[in-house]
This record gives C-alpha cells, structure tokens and sequence, in this order.
C-alpha cells in the first residue's frame, strides 16, 4: 500500500520534436482508484509505463510510497501490472504464470502455493490453475491477468486499457469485477483508458489528459459537471456536449438569430462557446428552433439530431414526447456552460445566482438521465 | 464456384508422377542386380537382391584407402546436417536475442554487417575461403566442415523475424515479474520459440546434409567423406568400367536421400510453417 | 540447395506469427527507408556488454568466413599468382579484362544466362500450375502435396545422379523415349543433350520450393477476396489473371530471386554431378568455371575476377530486390 507521488513529469523520445507528456503533476492516495483518460496518443499510457519503469523518466520525479523511483527497476518497484493484451506466459499454465514472479523474488513455496490459492479464490480461477492460457476465454484470461498482480501483493495496481481486448459484454461485468477487488484489497490504483465510460465508472478521481498535459482532475461527477475546458465536454459523456458558438449581449445569450436569457451571471461579454448537455435542453414555445435530421431510439430515451441556427445539436428527449420536424428549444435554467472560445477554457460564472451543477441533476429527476 | 474437374487431377497426377516416378524407380532398381538392369534397363518392380546391395554399399571398405564404407559416410553426413543445425540454432538464436531486445551502440551496425552475409553465396567467394581453411589447418576435421558453413545470417534472420513478432508486453511483464536477461531467455523465450527452432533445426539439417562442393573440398581424407562426396566417388570410379555398379548407385543415392525425405515429409507442417512464415 | 543464398529482407507484407496468446493490437512497425532503425522493442535491456557476448559467436565466424574470404577474393582478382607459388605481382583490371574479353568467357555467359532463364521459368510455372491445381482439389489434397513436397529434400548431386541414370546410355528410358522420335539422345557427350537433360533435373530439384510457397501464398489469399472474385468475373482463367495472381506477385517476385540464385549457384553440383569432371565439350554455368579455373587450373587472379563478377550480378539482384521492395510498401 503506497501513495503515488508524480511532480513535474515529462517524457521526450529521443529524436521527437515535442514532448509527448508533459509536466504532470498528481498525487494519489494510498488506496486511491485513479484513471487516466483521454484519446489516443495523449499520452496516458506513457505516463502510466514511465510509473511502471518500463519507459525512462526524462524529467521530473516519480515516488512511490516515499521513495524516489526514477531509476529503479520496474521488477523492484513494488508494482503489478495488468496489459490490454494480458502478456500471459503462453507456454506456462494458469498456477504457473501467477507464481513466476513469486518465484523470482524466491518467495517460499508454501507462500507461494497459499497466495495463488487465494487469488484462486477470489477471482474464480481455481478449476483452471493447470490449464494454458490458449486454452481459457478472453475474461479468463483477464481474470489471470489480475491473479498475477494480486499475487504479488504490491503497493499499487497498474492497468493499460485491460478491458480493450474484451467484448462489450464482458467488459462491462470485468469492469465491476475490477472496482470489487480494488475496494476489497484496497490497493492504490492507476488505471489507463481510452473509454469516458469505463473512466467515470472505475475511478475515485478522473485525469483527463489531452496532448500530453493535464487539462482536469476531478471526482467523476464534478468533471461531468464542470467541464474545465471544452475538450473535457466534448470528451467525457455521451452524447458529447453540445458546443454552439455564441455571443454574449449584456444578459442574453445570442446563437444565430436566436436571442435567449443567459442563466448565469457572468462577466464575459462577446463571443463564447456555449456548452449544454443533451438532457438539459427542453422543448419550449419558443426559443432555439431547432430542425431535426433524425432520431436514434434508445428506449429509455431517444437522442434527437439536427441544427439550430446551421450548427449541430443533440437533444435527448423521454421516449413519449412527441416530436414534429422544427420545434424549439430551451436550456435547462443553470445548465449552460461557457467557454473561451479561443483557448477552450471554461469562463467563471462569477456571482451567479444559479445553483452548482451537481443539483440541476437532482432537480431534473424525471427527465431522462445521462447515457453514460 | 470453384468446381473441382477432372482436369485438375489429370494435372496433378501427373505432377506427382513427375515428381515421385524418378525416386521410385531409383527405390525399385536399387533392389535387382548390376546384370539385370544392364540387360533389362531400369525397373518399377522391387527385385530380390535390395539387402545385399544395401549391405554391401553399407559395409564395403571402398575407396582408394579403403577408409571408407557407407556406414561411415552416413554418420559423417548426419554429423554435418545435425552439427550444422544445431550450431546455427545457438549461434543465431543468441545474436538475434541481443539484435531485438538489448539496447546498445552500434546495434544497427552490427545489424547490417550480419546481414550482409545473405547476399552472398558461398560459392562465388570458395577459393579464398579454402584458402583461409587451409591456412587455419582446419582441412579435413569436422570444424572445418561445419563452422565455415554457419558464416550466414540465414537463422539470425530468421529468429530476428519471429522474436519481433513475439509481443513486447510478455518482456514487460517479465521484467515487473522480476526477470534478468537469462531468465527472460530461458524461462520465457526458449519455450516460446520452441516450434521455430523445431522448423529451423529441420530446414539447416537438410541444408548441412545435402552440402556437396564446400565438403568436396574440405575432406580430401576419406575417412571424413559424406554421402555427397561418395555420389561423386562412385561415378569416378564408373567411368571405364564394363558393366557399372548401377544398384549400388541407386543404393547409395536412396540412403542420401531418405534421411531428409522423410524428416520433410513427417514433419511437414512444421517445415513449411518454418519456411514461409520467415523465410520471406 | 534452395535457400544457400538467401536475398531475404524484412519482408513488410509478413503476418506476425500467431503461437502467442494475443497478437500485439498494432501491426508491427512498417519498415520504412531511409529512417534511422527504430527499437525492435519498446522495452529493451541495457546491459553494455550482454549483447556483444550473444553476439561474439556469430561474428567471429562471419568475419573468419565471409569478410576475410570475400576481402581475399577482392584482393586477388588483381594480382597474378605465379603457378609455381612464388608470390604474385599486382596486374590491375587484368583479369577482369582476361575473364570478359575471352570468347569461352562470353559462351558460358550466354550458357549460364540460357539455362537460369530457362530453369527459372519452367520450375515457376511448374510450381505455380501445381499449387492452383493443389489448392482448388479437396479429394487427395494432402497426398498430391506430400507428393509434391517430398522432392525438396533431395540434394542436388543426388539428383544429378538419378538424372544421369535416367539419362544413360545403356538403361536411360528417357533415352529409349527419344530414340522412339529419332533422337539420338547422347548426355554427357552431345553438349545440348546434356543441356536439356541439366535444366530438366534442376527444374525437377526446384519445382517443390516454389510449389511450396505458391501454395501458401494462395491459402493466405482471404475466402472473402476469392468469393468477390466469383461474383464479379464468371471465366475462372480470367478471374485468376487478374484478381488472384496479382495477389501472388510478392510471393512470385521474391521466389523468381530465389530461383534465379538457384540456377545460378545451387546447380553447381547437379553440373558437376552430370559432366563427370569433363567440362570442355559440355555446357557448365559461370560459378562452375570459377571452380575450375580455380581448383583445376591453378589460376587464382582469374577465378578471383570471375567470383567478383558474380557477386555484382547477386549484389545488383538484391538491390533490385530492395527497391522493389520498397516500392511495394507504398502501396502495399
């Protein structure tokens, strides 16, 4: 059990131009669940191997527990990892593939016979322990996978996107498998995904990363809540936020032609990015108008797409409301988010009167919830 | 689609008869007599004197020292074509592993100077490579046999080929499992690699077994003579003669051929997958 | 033997071999020119010495056995050995000009580019008809390709002999065969004779290797390919010109190097199995004559000239082969 210290982090290869990450800076809790999302290339899996030792550290420090880990060996570093491809040992069975880095650190056989065991134990294995890995499932496999860090009683759990390989099914069952056995050992926890849902479903903190750098670090919610920028909106949720450019005018809001009130008070003035997620948008006499192009049916609600104002827009509506081709639309008091429309940045809606986001959800209750 | 017709097993029939009738007739008319097929010509019908043929190719001190019999040509060819396969297996295995997982200077380097060797034949470069063995006094010894033949980079390639295709998270996840360079080597790569070695042992052995000029020239002592060299022998000794030794030809030409016939044929899969899964 | 001289380069259309558990998500890296050589591994071990030690047994004889002997070979092709071994005075391009002005020369030549032609186009087509016909048939498929197979493992010499046999004088059939035609067939004595029945043994030798290949590269042509092709060209000879063959041509191309260095080199002991150490009314290929100018005639700056000749013949082979190549990963 141990805290992750990462401060001021970067990681150039050599003979690339820019850094492909960038001075991090996180602190994890020991028996923290942290998940480290964002889009291909961002720079997740670099981070999460340069914890692992498996890529050199090219400034800045790394600790584990108290101690400074830059240049240790991966083997001595006190961590297990979980791949996207597992990395069993194909040649060696079940039991075998657990116990090899016991056996390595010439842990006695007895321990090693005992926490395989119970590893076993814990993740259903115990009827496969002498069979090879061609010979088990995809989650089997996993499950191996996981056998083999817990065995080795770690101070941290480090998993790169271990549910990619699976299919959709499976991955949401892995996934409740994996927050049960962190909870119950209470081993800290980093963990690598390209997937917002897996993210906000796994972690007790969310890092979202974009081109190398931090762009937010929150509980899920809060991120869901108050985007800090409009990547963050646009990547973390489903159906992405909507993101209109828009104008500001004293107290209203102008999209095009149209002209509703702002909602918020806020001191910026002028061109902005409006953010507003799908389920905070009502049908409304009058307001946006809104044409649909089509609708998908999700059963427990339906997603409504076309154009306000020649921009894209989604809207999600409960599966019995009644939909004609041009309607028009309004925002959920309190919900609209602006951002800069040239850095992306979320712009403070100082002094405003509107309540924090978390209690727009719970005052919507019957409207559909998020897909997540 | 693609219907089958009778056509294609005309075409294929008489591939194999291509193929196959050569080796066959060899196999029958090795078992008549010298007369018989002096008189009949070649036969596809077994005869009656295949064990004294056979015995005498094998056991008959012949040459000009009277060193050498079939037996000992035979355990000379297996020397060569198992020698040969092993070192290369050792040898090339241990300079692909330090090509595709050690981190050093001069990797890409040593890299082309390796694979150079591909480009050239041991043929166009003999004489002053029998130079160099007369020179190192490694004429006529098993090492002067074997080792100058392992001078190509044919198994590093292929070795190269299959460690690159192994995936990188089974090193990564033997080095947090606390692995060292051998461990990795032995415990991991070895046993993983062990149908490729399989098909590479199997390829270099009827490589090494059917070498004929570089053992031509090596072995000018008969006791060190291979089955290849023998073939060469017994059509020295043909020329001139009234009524030549053809069974005894065919003998010796079924036992050059059989060993890697049969290890081509039985481990066929192994063989091919070997072949065209690296070797392009 | 057919893989002696082998031209093999990382072959970038190669499928990564599949008795891992998982296949690493990513294809693996594309070869690219002209960049410097990345990692083979993502991870790797830094140990200073480790590698040279694994690498010191390959190299020692790499260096004792091709780059010492390829140097002398370089070296000696401009000097003149005096016949009596009593040193030898440098003489420039001489033997080069010796070797290419010489009429006998420019006949082996004109021989040995013939019989590669001819050796390597029959033992293809042969190949290649083999392999269609192998892949289509269900009934018998495994005994046509043992069969076919089974060939390749026999030595060269040893096939020179059985064609000798074949070819004899007193019990040859294919003598007897040709007599039926009016051809009196003399092997070993008529030089064209002895030609036709050199190509014919070294296409024997050969037609299993390519057979072997083809037959491969026309399993990994995916089903889905095969049935579009069905759906958009009824006549199957068509349908094979123009939609399976050229998804043949990697596996042709590479295998048409690998013949031509075959009949260049490997047939040495066919040759020389079937002139009976006399070569002067017989046709014998460029390497054959090395060997005997070298070994036979005592002339080492000659036979040295004429090896360096072949190898810029192999040389300009493989690097036709690597442009090739290369070309092909663009739209591959």
């Amino acid at each position: 059990m141990a805290s992750i210290d990462i401060s001021n982090v970067s990681k150039t290869y050599p003979g690339a131009s820019a850094p492909s990450v960038s001075d991090i800076n996180l602190s994890i809790r020991d028996g923290e669940f942290i998940v480290l999302v964002g889009p291909s290339g961002c720079g997740k899996s670099t981070l999460l191997r340069m914890v692992a030792g498996l890529e050199d550290i090219t400034g800045g420090e790394v600790r584990i527990g108290d101690r400074l880990v830059n240049g240790v060996d991966p083997a001595d570093r006190d961590i297990a990892m979980v791949f996207q491809n597992y990395a069993l040992y194909p040649h060696m069975t079940v039991r075998e593939n657990m116990a090899y880095g016991l056996k390595n650190r010439r842990t006695p056989p007895t321990e090693i016979a005992t926490r395989v065991a119970e590893a076993a134990r814990m993740l259903e294995l115990g009827p496969y322990l002498d069979r090879k890995p061609r010979a088990l499932s995809g989650g089997q496999r996993q499950r191996v996978a996981m056998g083999r860090a817990v065995v080795r009683q770690p101070a941290a759990f480090l998993f790169d996107e271990p549910l990619s390989n699976l299919d959709a099914k499976l991955r949401v069952s892995m996934r409740g498998e994996i927050r049960r056995l962190q909870k119950r050992l209470g081993t800290t926890s980093l963990y690598v995904t390209h997937d917002q849902l897996e993210a906000m479903t796994l972690a007790d903190r969310l890092v979202v990363l974009n081109a190398g750098r931090i762009e937010q670090v929150g509980a899920p919610l809060d991120i869901y809540h108050t985007p800090a920028s409009t990547f963050v909106a646009s990547f973390i949720g489903s159906p992405a936020m909507n993101l209109l450019d828009a104008e500001i005018r004293g107290t209203r809001l102008h999209i095009g032609g149209a002209d509703l009130p702002l909602g918020v008070n806020t001191a910026a003035q002028g061109q902005v990015t409006a953010g507003v997620r799908a389920e905070d948008l009502y049908l409304a006499a009058d307001g946006l108008p809104f044409r649909v192009d089509f609708i998908e049916e999700l059963g427990a609600q339906r997603l409504v797409h076309g154009h306000v104002e020649g921009q894209p827009l989604t809207l999600a509506v409960a599966p019995d409301v009644a939909l004609s081709d041009a309607v028009h639309l309004a925002i959920r008091a309190g919900a609209l988010h602006l951002f800069d429309t040239a850095s992306g940045k979320r712009l403070p809606a100082s002094g405003t009167g509107a309540r924090p986001a978390r209690a727009t959800e719970e005052m919507a209750g019957a409207t559909a919830r998020p897909l997540l | 689609m693609n219907r089958v017709r009778p056509f294609d097993h005309f075409v294929l029939i008489l591939g194999t008869l291509f193929m196959v009738l050569p080796v066959a007739v060899a196999v029958m008319t090795s078992t008549h007599t010298a007369v018989e097929i002096h008189s009949h010509g070649l036969f596809l019908t077994p005869g009656g004197h295949g064990a004294e043929t056979y015995a005498t190719v094998l056991t008959r001190q012949g040459g000009f020292t009277g060193q050498v019999t079939g037996t000992r040509m035979m355990m000379n060819s297996l020397i060569l074509g198992i020698g040969f396969a092993v070192g290369k297996i050792v040898l090339s295995m241990a300079a692909a592993y330090a090509l595709v997982y050690f981190r050093f200077r001069f990797a890409s380097f040593l890299f082309w100077i390796i694979f150079t060797t591909l480009l050239l034949p041991l043929e166009v470069r003999i004489m002053p490579s029998y130079q160099v063995m007369s020179d190192l006094g490694l004429l006529n010894s098993y090492t002067g046999l074997i080792v100058p033949l392992l001078a190509s980079a044919t198994g590093t390639f292929y070795f190269r080929q299959f460690f690159k295709s192994v995936p990188d998270e089974l090193l990564e996840a033997a080095r947090i499992d606390g692995a060292g360079p051998f461990k990795f080597l032995i415990d991991v790569l070895i046993p993983l690699s062990r149908t490729m070695m399989a098909a590479i042992f199997i390829i270099m052995f009827v490589y090494g077994w059917n070498q004929y000029l570089w053992p031509m020239l090596m072995t000018t002592e008969e006791r060190f003579f291979t089955l290849m060299r023998g073939i060469k022998q017994i059509l020295q000794v043909w020329v001139g003669s009234q009524i030549p030794d053809y069974n005894e030809a065919f003998a010796l030409a079924i036992l050059a051929l059989a060993p890697p016939v049969l290890v081509v044929v039985v481990f066929q899969r192994w063989f091919i997958k070997g072949l065209t899964e690296s070797d392009k | 033997m057919s893989m002696g001289p082998a031209f093999r380069i990382d072959d970038p259309a190669k499928a990564p071999m599949t008795d891992v558990t998982q296949p690493t998500g990513a294809a693996r890296p594309r070869r690219k020119p002209r960049r410097p050589a990345e990692p083979a591994k993502r991870v790797q071990f830094d140990r200073p010495l480790l590698p040279w030690l694994f690498l010191l047994p390959q190299l020692a004889v790499i260096f004792v056995f091709f780059y010492w002997p390829s140097a002398q070979a370089i070296t000696s092709s401009f000097y003149l050995e005096d016949p009596f071994g009593f040193g030898a005075s440098f003489v420039g391009l001489d033997n080069y000009r010796d070797a290419l002005g010489s009429a006998e020369y420019r006949r082996i030549a004109g021989f040995t580019t013939l019989f590669t032609a001819l050796v390597t186009a029959l033992s293809l087509g042969l190949g290649l008809l083999f392999a269609v016909k192998a892949d289509k048939v269900i009934r018998g498929r495994s005994t046509y390709r043992t069969a076919l197979i089974s060939v390749y493992a026999v030595a060269p010499p040893v096939a020179g002999l059985m064609g000798m046999m074949l070819f004899d004088q007193h019990i040859g059939p294919f003598v007897t065969l040709a007599a039926q035609f009016g051809w009196n067939m003399q092997v070993g004595i008529n030089y064209w004779d002895t030609a036709f029945a050199m190509i014919l043994v070294s296409v024997w030798k050969q037609v299993p290797y390519n057979f072997i290949f083809f037959l491969s590269g026309l399993q990994g042509i995916p089903a889905s390919v095969r049935e579009a092709a069905v759906i958009d060209c009824k006549n199957g000879f068509t349908r094979f010109r123009t939609a399976i063959l050229p998804l043949l041509a990697p596996t042709a191309f590479f295998l048409l190097i690998i013949n031509i260095t075959y009949a260049l080199f490997d047939t040495f002991a066919v040759i020389d199995v079937m002139v009976k150490d006399k070569p002067a009314n017989n046709p014998i290929t460029l390497v054959y004559k090395v060997y005997n100018d070298g070994f036979r005639g005592n002339d080492i700056g000659g036979s040295a000239a004429q090896s360096v000749i072949l190898m810029v013949v192999v040389l300009g082979l493989t690097l036709v082969q690597f442009r090739w190549l290369e070309r092909r990963v663009h739209y591959g």
